[in-house]
């Protein structure tokens, strides 16, 4: 094997994935495929990603303060961590896109017609980058939980979207951030669908006082893991390790 | 050792991170502007299990250049929107052949995620080229069998290329466990 190939990444733990045919969450009854995916051995497409630099990608981390100066509704929060792998190194330069719902519960998203107020200026939408430690903040509000068709009565935790890139295309990650001690969670059909109650409490930040700002922001806590390089390069290629 | 974190829908407001422009890798003033080789478009339609169009899904691209180098200075990434007909279309380089495990060669190829409302984790999938000769020798199209046909767009027009994307169910495209 050339040197020029780096190492195949790690497959998921048994139960810490969501299944895409997850019945209780109705929008994916037609669109989880239904043949098996085809197992392939990672190949430099999958190894290699786009490297997203802060001149091309320019940061934005603070998403309370608009460019008209106005300072945006809501409760004022920091969301920090690290982005990891599987092994507990960082993922320097990794980097993390976030989106979110306004303080009431509603996106700046035309699509969303939730019969509460938009905050006009706020857009939602955050983008950092994480460091040579894997350490990455941002600032702006807790958004409200909205409610949505999936069953009646349905609503949505309270929660953040992250997406995240690493060195490879195949770490590529989208995910949501979800908030300590809120209720909506047992009944939410997307938080549930990952089986591992670990790897569900995961996705839940984590109220850090660390973090805190006196006089200014309560902190969260919210460390992200990205998969980590597989043991020994393409040992996994073609084999079906499930069960290991 | 800490397992991955768990994906979780992009759902269907994830266009607050939709920048239009990164869907043309060659557009002036962006990462790619001046870089040489052939200049083409890849279009496509994606569809559920009753053939409806999934007009909420975010596809990404991850490709080499021409000459089937994945370093920089070529960026080869690019996300787009679908439209109202759940249709993409991106404007890139066509890329070169790229190495494959030990001494194979992979038939040129751009790599497609497929992020949406109702898709858990994005699915993964590739498109090569209809025509090309090394098509032939490339180890995913024959492990994908008598379905690989669903990774090979077809050349509607010179340098405008197209592959539909069917989400389940009749010609359901062939998506990877990456």
């Amino acid at each position: 094997m050339p040197d020029t190939q780096p190492p195949a990444y790690r497959r998921p733990a048994p139960a810490t994935q969501p299944a895409y045919d997850s019945p209780a969450y109705g929008s994916t009854h037609l669109r989880h495929p239904k043949a098996p995916l085809l197992r392939m051995p990672h190949t430099l497409s999958e190894v290699t990603g786009p490297r997203m630099s802060q001149g091309a990608y320019p940061a934005e981390a603070d998403m309370t303060r608009l460019p008209n100066g106005r300072v945006v509704m809501g409760e004022r929060i920091i969301i920090g961590g690290r982005v990891l792998d599987e092994d507990g190194r960082p993922v320097p330069g990794a980097m993390l896109e976030v989106w979110q719902a306004n303080a009431a519960g509603r996106y700046n998203h035309p699509r969303d017609t939730h019969d509460v107020p938009l905050d006009p200026d706020f857009t939602g939408r955050a983008r950092v980058f994480a460091d040579a430690e894997g350490r990455y903040s941002l600032t702006t509000i807790r958004p409200g939980a909205y409610p949505w068709r999936n069953h009646h009565n349905a609503w949505r935790p309270v929660h953040v979207h992250f997406s995240l890139f690493g060195a490879g295309f195949a770490q590529r990650l989208i995910t949501q951030m979800y908030f300590p001690g809120d209720p909506l969670l047992a009944l939410d059909p997307v938080f549930q669908a990952t089986p591992d109650a670990a790897a569900r409490d995961r996705l839940v930040a984590k109220f850090d006082l660390g973090l805190t700002v006196p006089e200014h922001a309560l902190g969260y806590r919210f460390d992200i893991v990205l998969r980590g390089a597989a043991a020994t390069p393409f040992e996994d290629a073609g084999h079906d390790d499930e069960g290991h | 050792m800490t397992a991955a974190t768990a994906h979780q829908t992009a759902g269907p407001y994830w266009h607050l991170i939709d920048f239009p422009e990164w869907a043309d890798l060659l557009r002036a003033g962006g990462p790619n502007e001046g870089i040489p080789g052939p200049r083409i478009t890849l279009t496509g339609r994606i569809t559920d299990g009753a053939g409806a169009a999934a007009p909420d899904a975010m596809v990404e691209i991850w490709q080499a250049d021409a000459a089937g180098s994945y370093e920089p200075p070529f960026h080869g990434f690019g996300r787009c929107a679908a439209d109202a007909d759940g249709v993409f279309h991106f404007t890139t380089l066509r890329p070169g052949s790229v190495p494959g495990l030990g001494n194979a060669s992979q038939a040129p190829h751009i790599v497609l995620a497929i992020f949406a409302r109702g898709l858990m984790k994005h699915l993964v999938t590739r498109a090569y080229f209809a025509g090309e000769p090394r098509n032939a020798e490339d180890p995913l199209l024959a492990a994908a069998g008598p379905r690989a046909g669903t990774l090979i767009a077809k050349e509607t027009a010179p340098g405008s290329w197209r592959l539909d994307i069917v989400l389940q169910g009749d010609g359901e495209t062939v998506f990877l466990d990456v």
